[in-house]
């Protein structure tokens, strides 16, 4: 299960804990987007996301862009191996426009932004 | 070699797959385009050929995709469906059945089939090639100007020039829900190549409010290099192939297979140029061409390739929006169909023994703990003969079958018929969800066919007769299907010109079927139709009225138990009526006792018991019974099997009832409710009507079973003979 951490009201920041797949989409799609109304500025936290599928970065196109129908910003950081990979292999890196590149190797080591 | 289970496996659902297609044809031919039937029948033609290709049934593979590939284009809206085109698929469609026919007795097609399913492919590609010309020219799509040689030779001219294979894949919404994750099938392609570049098509995700996250909504053009075969790379996508959609072009294509791709794809053009530059696939200037190539096709050469674009972008995601409603309602379908599970019918048949043997067994303890007088005993045989009632209905619920599968089959013998003759008819239909046993299903449908023929030939008058006597020039056909008194009646009626009652009697007079001022009553004379060597029609066309035929069907009723018979008025129309019994394997029965042999009457038919003399009063020459002021024939059992054995003093009368008529049964004593397996009489037995069959009791003796409607027809003649008999004393 995926548990979601609201860490903090202010900042505008997600972390997203466990699995980003099929099997959460549906409870995950309803936070993203409270997540989102709550502030202007997102941070999604995916360092500990150990699962992801097709499903899951559909979620991420979607809050993407609906942020910016909204005029605001989500921000993807810490992505995790599974993330990783899986953006490298969809060619989608450019669209969500993170710091992913130069991200990703530090992410590897564990180490968030 | 392929094992002989999965053929066989294949052949089925072809078959069914090629019964939709029909269906969804058929409704085509008749009204105007609807996208979703055009879908459906390109699905059918499209599982057909994929499995098919797993088969490596070349044939059918290579017929197949000629029709999938104009019924793409259909699909695309790029050669307009008309019920020429329709017709050609209803050829392509019986051309399929024989291929798959081939298949199913593991034979060679002919040369004749070879060559009837060449010149079909060839007037596809017609289509085919026509659609390329009149390309977004759309208005007057005239089917194949000359033009086509050039648009040939320029296809075989350019060639992109990438040495990759391009794969276009849109993963259908219920990918997820089936469990299945698009970037596994790229990682499984990933083994077979290299993924050049892949590119993750979003365009599809809807705004957030609209966005179901468990739809999916993605897509992939893939650029690949792989040295693996087409077959190969193909069939990564068995599993997601009929909700997806998936092109693959090999390496070295030609330009003008882009742009077919280009234009399948829902996106627009422009968006999808780029992706494929993008993939590397095209080299910008290829992409160019491949624009330019279209717009050279068009009409107005002269159109900047923008403002078709924007176009297409107006038009497309109303498109997307329905295809992706389409799948859904697919699915859905497929969902109801998947909870289905087939079975061999002989295991069912085997089931239905078994159920029939315990029934006997039960019945047998049964008698034994009466016998033995055990309260407790009986009262557990008691639960046990439930128990066993209610496995046996279950039992044979599972061989019901809903006719309307059979109704609808006459959709396109109506169609066929109609066109032959020139008349036009609808076919209406009702009760199509009325149950019967599979095994009547399967039989009644050439009797069926053979009355819906002879309606169409006979009764039904063409459309200047019928005009004339004030019906609409449309003739009307229904099919009816209903349950009564344990039986199913099908109904087969016309709006037509009905029997003409003094017609058939003088030409049964001049056959000598009837001797001449023979009173007969209106039923009578309908039923001569049945006769055999009998026909009123003054011309013998092809499809009736050589008098073969009616015979043939009321014996292959009877061999089913049933009866059948006619009603009509004349100028309006008639009605022929089929009953027949609901199952052949296992009755509720009512069993009497005739000296010292049991008989066993069908319980559905019986309608109540009476003491002879107590109620009814003999009317003196033994043939009628006053029932409450009813007049009912009736006949001793007794005398009609000839049983020996001591009278009794207390006769019982069964009174029974099969469709309109009523009868009763003089028996010596009523034994109570029975449950009956019908085990059929050897052929030594053949000729006796009045017996359908004999059952083996608990206590091992053996019952014999009256069948009602025989023994009642035998009745009939015996009194019509009687009375024929009278008359002619009488003169």
């Amino acid at each position: 299960m995926a548990n979601v951490n609201d860490n903090n009201q202010h900042s505008g920041r997600l972390a997203i804990d466990g699995e980003l797949t099929i099997y959460t989409a549906l409870e995950l799609k309803d936070q993203l987007l409270a997540a989102l109304a709550a502030t202007e500025e997102l941070e999604l936290d995916l360092s500990a996301v150990g699962e992801f599928d097709a499903a899951g970065l559909q979620l991420l196109v979607m809050i993407k862009q609906e942020a910016i129908t909204l005029g605001k910003a989500v921000r993807f950081t810490g992505h995790s191996p599974v993330v990783v990979d899986l953006l490298d292999l969809s060619g989608l890196a450019g669209f969500f426009g993170d710091p992913l590149l130069i991200v990703r190797k530090p992410t590897r080591e564990g180490k968030p932004t | 070699m392929i094992p002989d289970e999965y053929l066989q496996t294949f052949v089925v659902e072809c078959r069914e797959l090629l019964e939709q297609m029909e269906e969804a044809l058929l409704i085509v031919e008749q009204a105007a385009e609807d996208p979703e039937i055009i879908n459906a029948i390109f699905r059918a033609a499209h599982t057909i050929k994929g499995s098919a290709g797993m088969f490596g049934l070349e044939p059918i593979v290579a017929f197949t995709h000629a029709a999938e590939s104009v019924l793409d284009q259909v699909r695309s809206g790029d050669i307009e469906m008309c019920s020429a085109l329709a017709s050609l698929f209803i050829e392509a469609h019986d051309h399929l059945n024989i291929l798959v026919d081939h298949v199913a007795e593991n034979s060679q097609p002919d040369g004749d089939i070879d060559h009837h399913g060449k010149s079909l492919i060839e007037r596809l590609e017609a289509y085919l090639k026509g659609a390329e010309t009149a390309e977004k020219v759309t208005d007057n799509s005239d089917e194949m100007p000359v033009v086509h040689e050039a648009t040939l030779e320029r296809e075989q001219s350019d060639v992109v020039g990438t040495d990759h294979w391009h794969l276009s894949l849109r993963f259908g919404p219920e990918v997820f829900r089936n469990g299945m994750d698009p970037f596994s099938f790229v990682r499984c392609l990933a083994t077979l190549g290299s993924i050049v570049e892949l590119v993750t098509l979003i365009d599809a995700i809807p705004p957030a409010q609209d966005m179901d996250p468990e739809t999916c909504y993605l897509g992939f053009e893939i650029s690949f290099s792989s040295d693996a075969d087409k077959v190969a790379i193909d069939s990564i996508f068995n599993f997601v192939r009929s909700d997806c959609l998936i092109r693959i072009l090999p390496p070295h294509s030609k330009v003008s297979e882009y742009q077919r791709l280009i234009q399948d794809l829902p996106e627009e053009e422009m968006r999808l140029g780029e992706i494929l530059v993008k993939c590397g696939t095209l080299t910008p200037k290829e992409l160019d061409n491949v624009l330019r190539f279209q717009a050279e096709q068009s009409d107005s050469p002269q159109r900047p390739i923008g403002e078709m674009l924007v176009e297409q972008h107006i038009v497309s995601p109303p498109v997307i929006k329905a295809a992706l409603e389409k799948q859904q309602q697919v699915k859905d379908h497929k969902k109801t169909e998947a909870n289905l599970i087939r079975v061999d019918a002989e295991k069912l048949d085997e089931l239905i023994n078994l159920v029939g043997e315990l029934i006997i067994a039960g019945a047998g303890t049964n008698l034994i703990a009466r016998r033995a007088g055990l309260a407790n005993l009986m009262e557990s045989t008691a639960t046990l003969s439930r128990l066993v009632e209610e496995v046996r209905d279950s039992a044979l619920a599972l061989r019901m079958v809903q006719i309307g599968g059979t109704f609808n089959r006459f959709q396109r013998v109506v169609r066929d018929v109609s066109k032959e003759l020139g008349k036009e008819v609808d076919l209406v239909i009702s009760g199509a969800e009325t149950e019967l046993d599979k095994t009547v299903v399967e039989k009644i449908g050439d009797p069926l066919t053979h009355l819906v023929r002879n309606s169409m030939d006979h009764g039904i008058e063409n459309a200047e007769l019928r005009l004339a006597r004030g019906k609409p020039a449309k003739g009307t056909l229904k099919l009816n299907a209903y349950h009564d008194a344990g039986s199913i009646v099908i109904e087969v009626s016309d709006d037509g010109g009905g029997l003409n009652k003094a017609k058939i009697l003088s030409k049964a007079i001049e056959r000598g079927l009837v001797s001449e001022g023979a009173n007969l009553s209106d039923k009578e004379i309908y039923s001569l139709i049945f006769e055999a060597g009998f026909s009123t029609a003054d011309t013998v066309s092809n499809l009736s009225g050589r008098g073969v035929g009616m015979d043939v069907v009321r014996r292959n009723i009877q061999a089913l138990r049933g009866t059948v018979d006619v009603d009509s008025i004349e100028g309006q129309g008639s009605i022929i009526r089929i009953r027949l019994p609901l199952t052949l394997a296992i009755i509720d029965g009512f069993m009497v006792g005739i000296g010292n042999a049991a008989y066993v009457i069908p319980l559905d038919m019986v309608v109540e018991c009476i003491e002879l003399r107590a109620w009814a009063s003999d009317e003196g020459d033994g043939q009628y019974l006053n029932l409450r002021g009813e007049v009912l024939p009736y006949r001793r059992l007794r005398d009609h099997f000839d049983v020996e054995g001591d009278l009794v003093q207390r006769e019982n009368v069964v009174v029974v009832r099969y469709g309109e008529h009523k009868a009763g049964l003089v028996v010596d004593k009523l034994m109570g409710e029975f449950q009956t397996v019908i085990k059929p009489l050897g052929k030594l037995f053949k000729s006796e009507k009045s017996i359908g069959g004999f059952t083996i009791l608990g206590s091992g003796e053996v019952a014999l079973i009256v069948d009602v409607p025989g023994l009642m027809g035998q009745i009939e003649i015996e009194k019509g003979t009687v009375e024929r008999a009278g008359i002619v004393a009488a003169k």
